[in-house]
């Protein structure tokens, strides 16, 4: 048995490796059958039927009854290969196809998103995961109940870990339906049950090690799927090989045409559902209240990532305290490869539309001209752009544009004038990025309700073979609860992704810090820390998104954990210091928490 | 006894000095130098206003390369003091 797993573990980089070669070998073969003749349709559905089938094979392959095995892979994931699974587990449906496009509309103040999902991970490597990996929980809430002792800090773990992932959940869901819906062509609502059946079939059987092997293939996919369509247009377009490396005299460019084009100067008069024309001048960073506000989302984002229960627990997986490390950075690495992309291809593309001198330019030509272009009928059929004569003159101008931010990237391909099988590849990355991203967080709320509400509150006494059911029912009901909620398309209320960061750091970013760096932090602090400042949090949200309070500095809803987290270390710190200090068994166990050597805090299997 | 002690004392005071310092660090790449941007796009760097470089790819590089030094950096303090994992 042990010898088996060994070949398996050494294997990988063949398996993997034969993988990504029979998936550019798949490309190869659309490509081939698109000259031959075959539909645009028949592509876009073979790119997820096939992906998907794969997807829940590996699913399949790690099916497991062993605990260790179902919550944390056996704990022999090796550092590499963890960091594809956490990047493709990080980088969801909204990052595959919404980044580019935020950036395209929000310029220099979104990209306070980027430096804060990248950043974040000096936190993680820092202060979180070589402890955490040591600590040798399960779950996050693990790590509180264990380290502050006591049902109640298990419990409010459970509940911050709960309401940050399910806001998150939903969205991911919602991202699956609307990519299936589109390539398979069916109605979102039946798209959403499709992703869902594909999401279950590959962490239901195999718990975390199904998703991890999972997550690796669609990491695969999805950074194909982003890059090889930017490297195409950007070296058919003219603008380089490597076009991250030089885009800078782009961005100089862009903001001339900014200029000549009146960006932000003409406002829209009219305004189309769910579309936006362009006002904010790329660059433009602002000085005073715009600084700071990069400055707090950026830290909220941040601070959010070292306490989103989804990334730490890939952590938990690796065989050493030094894989965890390093795996951090192997996280960050493969998460950049992506991250530095979207802002190249927000420049390309605004380029492209503004540039007069391009054959792909609009913006200054004639509407029936640009109206006569196949890209802006075919998305504008599906409402995904609109243009509107607003002055009457016969001529495009900037506020008489409209689109969807998710049309940089959806559109890339046809923009730049590439073949169908591109679009298919696209779509396929974004199912693969919404899907790894759903697994993580559906197994992160289903393993805390069964390990720590279930197993260790309710019922300690339970087998494993209970406790692993009990855990796969969850898994089925939340998914089924997610994918409800996301068919009611109630987008409106759905928050932004923001704010399950903003829980996630209200909620618990101080316990778990202080867990480890503070030995003097005992359960009372805990408990108020999480219960204050996860309410505190959650009232600011109220208030300021629909209770009409004008936000304090500038901390608007996108922002609420800063209100959070700030109550939560207060309050912790002066209960802490009220209360009488953690016994000597604690204060063992923190130190030895704190050296990689020796066996982990908590049993190997518990 | 006592000489561990302090031994675990002193490998705690160093991985507590090291992660100050990343820290420090990741604070003025992350936010520290974004109260500035406006200043900083007044410069170019390899063609890019510096402002927006540093947001869309200077920090994210500066970001990897800080947990590489770090996990370095913390490994060898850890086979200092003998705490490493045995392999």
């Amino acid at each position: 048995m042990e010898q088996a797993k060994k070949t398996f573990i050494e294997m990988l980089p063949k398996i993997y490796g034969m993988y990504t070669g029979g998936f550019i070998a798949f490309i190869i073969l659309m490509a081939i059958l698109e000259q031959m003749g075959l539909g645009a349709d028949t592509i876009g559905i073979l790119f997820i039927v096939f992906t998907v089938v794969v997807y829940a094979g590996i699913g399949w392959l790690s099916r497991t009854m062993q605990v260790e095995a179902y919550y944390v892979a056996g704990r022999q994931v090796p550092a590499l290969f963890n960091g594809m699974a956490t990047a493709a587990d990080w980088m969801s449906g909204a990052s595959f196809v919404a980044m580019a496009g935020g950036i395209y509309f929000g310029g220099h103040g979104y990209l306070a998103f980027l430096v804060g999902w990248t950043g974040g991970y000096v936190l993680v490597a820092s202060l979180m995961a070589p402890y955490l990996r040591k600590f040798g929980c399960y779950t996050v809430p693990d790590f509180i109940g264990t380290r502050y002792g006591g049902n109640l800090a298990r419990l409010l773990g459970v509940i911050v870990l709960v309401v940050a992932s399910f806001t998150y959940v939903t969205a991911q869901i919602n991202a699956t339906g609307t990519i299936a819906a589109r390539a398979l062509q069916i109605p979102f609502e039946v798209g959403v049950w499709f992703g869902l059946f594909g999401i279950l079939l590959c962490s239901m059987l195999g718990g975390m090690r199904a998703v991890t092997w999972t997550q690796v293939a669609q990491y695969i996919v999805l950074i194909i799927a982003y890059l090889i369509p930017v490297f195409w247009m950007s070296n058919k377009q003219g603008f380089g090989l490597i076009p991250q490396l030089v885009y800078g005299e782009a961005v100089q460019r862009v903001t001339e045409l900014e200029q000549i084009h009146q960006v932000g100067v003409l406002k829209p008069t009219e305004s189309f559902a769910g579309l936006k024309a362009l006002t904010v001048p790329f660059v433009e960073a602002g000085t005073g209240m715009s600084s700071w506000k990069f400055v707090t989302l950026a830290f909220c984002m941040m601070a959010g990532t070292a306490s989103l229960p989804h990334i730490l627990m890939r952590y938990f997986t690796t065989p050493s305290v030094k894989s965890a490390r390093r795996s951090v950075a192997w996280s960050l690495f493969f998460i950049f490869l992506l991250y530095f992309t979207a802002p190249a291809l927000a420049t390309f593309t605004k380029l492209q539309i503004l540039d007069p001198n391009l054959a792909t330019g609009i913006i200054g030509k004639s509407i029936a001209e640009v109206n006569a272009i196949d890209w802006i009928q075919k998305w504008s059929a599906v409402k995904f752009l609109a243009i509107s004569d607003s002055n009457g003159d016969g001529i495009l101008q900037i506020n008489e544009f409209f689109m969807r931010g998710d049309i940089v990237v959806l559109a890339t391909p046809e923009i730049a004038g590439l073949p169908y099988v591109i679009s298919g590849l696209v779509a396929a990355g974004g199912m693969a990025a919404a899907m790894s991203t759903a697994d993580g967080l559906l197994l992160a709320i289903a393993n805390a309700l069964s390990h720590d509400l279930y197993y260790k509150i309710i019922d300690p006494t339970a087998e494993t073979a209970k406790r692993l059911i009990a855990a796969r029912i969850l898994l089925v009901v939340l998914g089924a609860a997610g994918a409800f909620v996301a068919s009611l398309k109630l987008t409106s209320i759905l928050g932004a992704v923001a704010w399950a960061f903003d829980f996630a750091m209200s909620g618990l970013f101080f316990p778990l810090v202080l867990g480890v760096w503070w030995k003097r932090a005992n359960r009372q602090g805990a408990v108020a820390g999480m219960l204050l400042g996860f309410l505190s949090g959650t009232w600011y949200l109220y208030m300021v998104r629909w209770g009409g309070m004008e936000p304090w500095l500038g901390i608007d809803h996108l922002r609420f954990g800063i209100i959070g987290c700030a109550v939560n270390l207060v309050t912790m710190i002066v209960v802490s210091l009220a209360t009488e200090e953690p016994d000597e068994a604690t204060q063992k166990m923190v130190d030895e928490v704190r050296i990689p050597k020796g066996e982990t805090v908590l049993a190997a299997s518990h | 006894m006592g000489a561990i002690m302090s031994d675990l004392e002193q490998h705690w005071a160093e991985t507590r000095s090291l992660t100050t310092w990343i820290l420090i660090v990741w604070f003025i790449f992350s936010m520290g130098i974004f109260f500035f941007a406006d200043s900083l796009n007044s410069m170019t760097f390899f063609g890019w206003p510096l402002g927006f470089y540093m947001a869309a790819q200077g920090s994210l590089v500066i970001f990897v390369v800080l947990i590489v030094v770090l996990n370095t950096k913390q490994e060898k303090i850890d086979e200092k003091y003998g705490v490493a994992e045995d392999e």
